[in-house]
């Protein structure tokens, strides 16, 4: 079958392998609401730097993660363009100066300003996404819905996530073929047809998916209770990893940047670094 | 006396959405240790009784229960899923369904973490039960990493676990190759002897639970107990054949001979036959009339060839290597292996959904290369081995026709197709009903109709018979043998011998990625290296004819089989 | 809040897989870069049988697992998923489609795929866009508007024929004949 290539775990041994999932995931989110926050230039730089230290101690090789990296980086692209064909003065607004470095056309110039805001937005952007695919890439899918139950949410939703990951690829598969089988009978999505007629056709497949679905649902649910889930408030977890020192001190060093970051930005009464004043 | 596990008392169940009850009057007993199979055909009730011991009725499937259910001495419907599940752990038949964890060692621990047993205990607990039952060296293995048989090995450990009391499967045996459906036998054998917990089986495929002993067996019928009695008794009779449910093939095969079965013929295992001079006699003496009259068929023109065929998913590996055969006109094929030996694959590249690396595939001659998908399904039909994973239209009119809309054919011509394929299926008389309210074998029939429609020369068929009773299973058979006799040519990827031996003469054997052997069913069956490599097992008709001093076992089953088309059907 | 039943987590967890894996097949559309995203309807249909909390949980974690395995997750998009999951399970509560399904049920049905994604993509993406990533307003709407537009028709035409095929197919053996 032709899988879909997606980034899933890739197993190494690593400092950043050797933190708990708990640690990351706090990491991860933590470092999501920074970025968020933030669209003060210094921050972002400090941000940008020091997830690209991250990403050399993981030993996650840049070939591993190539395509989605090129993903990311037409996704940038087009958000950017978009921005621009849109907004060409937007940057003007945000920074209360207009430095025209040349005109392309019409009301499309290019200022200084405009370039600053795309730098800014792009490295809101960029500093994430190394953590976001560590997060992915070195996180065992088994501890996830034992971190997710650690950080305070409800175990029930916990282990929905850990059912998805378990039956992604069953979905995929089940996709996979009966697509094909009806490709047999003239069913194809990626043709030449009207919109509609797709759309249309594309029931031909997702109608047995999810009937078959329904009643994976119900196996599952049936297997779950007579093995006792939902029976107790708590539940244990075979794949939780005992806190170590690192992992305590990567957390407080997380929250250390989020406070940092939260003082710095709103210092001066703006989320933005403005150095045209 | 100790007093039963597990007990049943004028019982009877009625499911919410039905008319009728399903269980009528239950009186049964189970007690401790005891080994028990119950058999019956699909809709008898078996898995009824299944759900309702380990509490699935009434708390998840809702209903009307009248009379008394002591399970463990405590009545049933008063106690609750969670509690039962201390004392009747429940292997589904389902194992992909049943393997809940994202990796073998977490599965197992699923109970023990929804009982918030410590980590560290119940890491001991793991390791202790998956070296019962030998899979503890693939703790850390996913679901998708694992085989068939493996996997109904930590569905068992996921319930053994917990100490229980009564070991209950829902056939076992309905997702598995016939070598893995046997050591699966082997396992809970050995389980019971090791734990003593009482077994419970539910399944129809006989002769492969029988492989080990069985205390007694329940008959189901209809919701009513039709037998209840020890094994040998049961196969003196002939209460199973009545019941639609299929004796061991050595017996069905003494019979034919004139040997009357007797419980004093020890019938439970082909191993442990009893056979006195006399009978062995009637055996070879049919042997002999029977050997007399094998003819084998001629073969029409060449159809499909492939043609060095290679092939891989990614190309640092390939699934497929140096693949050569040839199906001519008019023939019933068997293509057999083991999962992932290449047989599911072989058919996706015929069928043009996979594009060979190398190599090519011919139909009548001319090159399929340039094909599209589309236009070879004008000649090639594809039927998946679940219909409810091909079934897309809610009616059975829309759903036979639809390959035709697709097609842009004009509306008479169409109505004149689908009326012509539906009544050549026999579904004619079922043309404006809702799929739905078909049963499994008439939805296998529909999705045949919704390909015949097509025309095909040839069709594949994925497993036609999977998890079907006997009853269901000879009705497909049957069908496909007559399309086969209209001059279909038929192609079937296949784990059932059965199916294989009686209805095609040959079979292609795949063994990872190359083709091992283009041989007759029995030849392959007879071959203990073959049967080996294909994830087979030899049939009891081998071991009986050896028993009866036959020294060419093939050529015995070919007169069972000849016999059977001939004087049976 | 009410404990998930356990038939829901698992429908969560079964419905976020098949976001997700319909989320990652890209067929095309006329306009560039454009693609009809399946998970949508697949999602409302989730959403109308099993309640808000699963269509919420589906689109929350379907979208976070498509994003996550894409190029790191845009929250704001991750959450107006979300919330167009929770909208059309509020709103279509009541339609009990295991009971047989008619024209009103599907106008019902659309009613509230229609008001989610407009919702979702309308205001909550854009709004959220402009408060974390400050892009401007055009932009936003005109994305928004054109993410919803493609969405509700998605919806309203698969997740409409989904629910009347499912429907038939719940329907038990009533008073058929057979025919000659």
């Amino acid at each position: 079958m032709a899988r879909i290539a997606i980034l899933s775990y890739i197993k190494r041994n690593s400092p950043v392998h050797e933190l708990t999932g708990t640690t990351k995931l706090i990491f991860f989110i933590a470092w999501s609401v920074a970025s968020m926050v933030t669209y003060d230039t210094r921050v972002l730089v400090c941000m940008l730097l020091i997830s690209a230290v991250v990403f050399k101690v993981s030993k996650i090789k840049i070939r591993d993660i190539r395509i989605v990296l090129g993903l990311a980086a037409v996704f940038l692209l087009m958000n950017n363009l978009f921005v621009y064909l849109f907004a060409p003065e937007y940057g003007v607004e945000l920074y209360g100066s207009r430095d025209v470095l040349f005109t392309i056309a019409g009301p499309y110039t290019i200022t200084l300003q405009q370039l600053f805001y795309h730098l800014n937005m792009t490295m809101k952007v960029i500093c994430v996404v190394p953590v976001a695919l560590l997060f992915i890439a070195c996180t065992d899918p088994s501890e996830f819905a034992a971190s997710l139950a650690s950080i305070g949410v409800s175990y029930r939703i916990g282990y929905s996530v850990s059912l998805a990951l378990r039956y992604i690829p069953d979905v995929q598969r089940e996709y996979h073929n009966i697509s094909q089988a009806q490709q047999a009978r003239g069913i194809d999505l990626s043709g030449k047809d009207k919109l509609f007629t797709r759309l249309k056709n594309s029931v031909a497949i997702l109608l047995p998916l999810i009937l078959s679905s329904l009643n994976r649902i119900e196996t599952v649910s049936n297997a779950m209770e007579l093995r006792g889930f939902g029976k107790k408030k708590k539940r244990t977890w075979y794949a939780r990893r005992q806190m170590k020192r690192n992992d305590w001190l990567t957390i407080g060093f997380v929250l250390t940047i989020l406070v940092v970051d939260l003082v710095v930005t709103f210092w001066d009464g703006s989320r933005y670094f403005n150095p045209f004043v | 006396m100790t007093s039963p596990v597990i007990s049943f008392q004028d019982y009877s169940f009625q499911y919410m959405a039905q008319a009728e009850p399903t269980l009528k009057h239950i009186n049964l007993d189970i007690y401790p240790g005891e080994k028990v199979l119950i058999a019956g055909t699909s809709g008898s009730g078996k898995s009824t009784i299944g759900n309702c011991i380990n509490g699935l009725i009434p708390f998840a499937y809702p209903g009307k229960s009248t009379g008394k259910l002591l399970v463990d001495g405590a009545e049933a419907d008063k106690s609750s899923i969670f509690e039962l599940s201390h004392t009747v752990g429940t292997v589904l038949q389902d194992t992909d369904g049943q393997f809940i964890g994202l990796t073998v060692g977490e599965d197992i621990a699923f109970a023990p973490e929804n009982d918030c047993v410590p980590q560290e205990e119940m890491k001991q607990l793991v390791d202790k039960v998956a070296g019962l039952v030998d899979i503890d060296h693939h703790l850390e293995y996913a679901p998708q990493e694992l085989s068939g048989g493996q996997k109904q090995r930590v569905s068992l450990a996921g319930v053994m676990v917990e100490e229980v009391k009564v070991l209950l499967f829902d056939e076992p045996l309905a997702n598995l190759d016939p070598a893995a459906g046997r050591s699966t036998i082997e396992l809970i054998d050995m389980v019971h002897e090791r734990t003593g917990a009482a077994v419970l089986i539910i399944e129809h495929r006989l002769e492969d639970v029988l492989w080990r002993s069985m205390d007694r067996i329940i008959l189901m019928n209809e919701g009513e107990i039709a037998a209840d009695m020890p094994v040998e008794e049961l196969l003196a009779g002939n209460l199973l054949l009545q019941h639609g449910i299929r004796e061991p093939l050595y017996l069905t095969a003494l019979r034919y001979a004139g040997v009357e079965i007797c419980k004093e013929l020890h019938p439970e295992h082909v191993d442990h036959l009893v056979l006195e001079p006399e009978d062995k006699a009637k055996v070879q003496n049919w042997y002999q009339v029977q050997k007399a009259e094998i003819r084998t068929r001629t073969h029409g023109e060449e159809l499909l060839r492939v043609e060095n065929l290679d092939f891989g998913y990614t190309p640092d590996k390939y699934n497929l290597q140096g693949i050569n055969f040839t199906i001519h006109k008019g023939e019933m094929v068997s293509i057999v292996g083991r999962n992932g030996a290449g047989k599911s694959t072989m058919a996706k590249l015929i069928c043009g959904f996979e594009k060979p690396v190398s190599g090519a595939i011919y139909m009548e001659g001319r090159n399929l290369e340039k094909d599209t998908i589309k236009e070879r399904a004008a000649r090639i039909g594809y039927v998946m081995q679940n219909p409810n994973q091909m079934i897309s239209k809610p009616m059975i009119w829309d759903e036979v026709e639809m390959a035709l809309v697709q097609s842009g054919m004009p509306k008479e011509e169409r109505t004149k197709r689908v009326e012509e394929t539906l009544k050549v299926c026999g579904l004619y008389a079922f043309r404006n009903w809702p799929v739905s309210a078909l049963s499994f074998g008439q939805k296998k029939r529909v999705t045949i109709a919704s390909i015949l429609v097509q025309r095909p020369q040839v069709i594949i068929l994925d497993e036609p018979t999977a998890g079907q009773d006997y009853r269901h299973y000879t009705e497909i058979m049957d069908f496909l043998k007559a399309l086969n006799e209209k001059g279909y040519t038929i192609l079937m990827i296949t784990h059932d011998m059965h199916l294989m031996l009686e209805y095609t003469e040959r079979a292609i054997v795949f063994s990872e990625g190359s083709l091992l052997a283009d041989t007759t069913a029995a030849h392959v069956l007879n071959d203990p290296e073959l049967v080996k490599a294909a994830s087979l097992k030899e049939t009891s008709l081998y071991t009986l004819s050896l028993a009866c001093g036959i020294k060419e076992p093939q050529v015995f089953t070919e007169c069972f089989i000849g016999y059977e088309n001939k004087e049976v059907r | 809040m009410k404990k998930l039943s356990v038939k829901s987590v698992v429908a969560i967890g079964i419905g976020a897989a098949l976001f997700f894996v319909l989320g990652k097949i890209s067929i095309p559309t006329p306009v560039p870069n454009t693609y009809i995203s399946l998970q949508y309807a697949i999602q409302a249909v989730f959403a109308t049988l099993f309640g808000p909390i699963a269509g919420l949980l589906i689109g929350f974690i379907g979208h976070t697992l498509i994003d996550a395995t894409n190029y790191g997750p845009w929250w704001s998009w991750i959450i107006a998923s979300a919330f167009a999951g929770l909208v059309i399970g509020i709103v279509t509560l009541k339609l009990n489609v295991n009971e047989g399904i008619d024209t009103k049920k599907i106008i019902h049905f659309n009613i509230a795929q229609i008001i989610a994604h407009l919702l979702s993509w309308g205001l909550v993406a854009p709004c959220l866009d402009i408060l974390i990533y400050s892009e401007p307003i055009e932009k936003l709407f005109a994305q928004g508007l054109v993410a919803g537009v493609s969405n509700m028709i998605t919806t309203g035409i698969v997740g409409s024929l989904l629910l009347v095929a499912y429907a038939k197919t719940v329907v038990k053996k009533g008073s058929l004949n057979k025919e000659d």
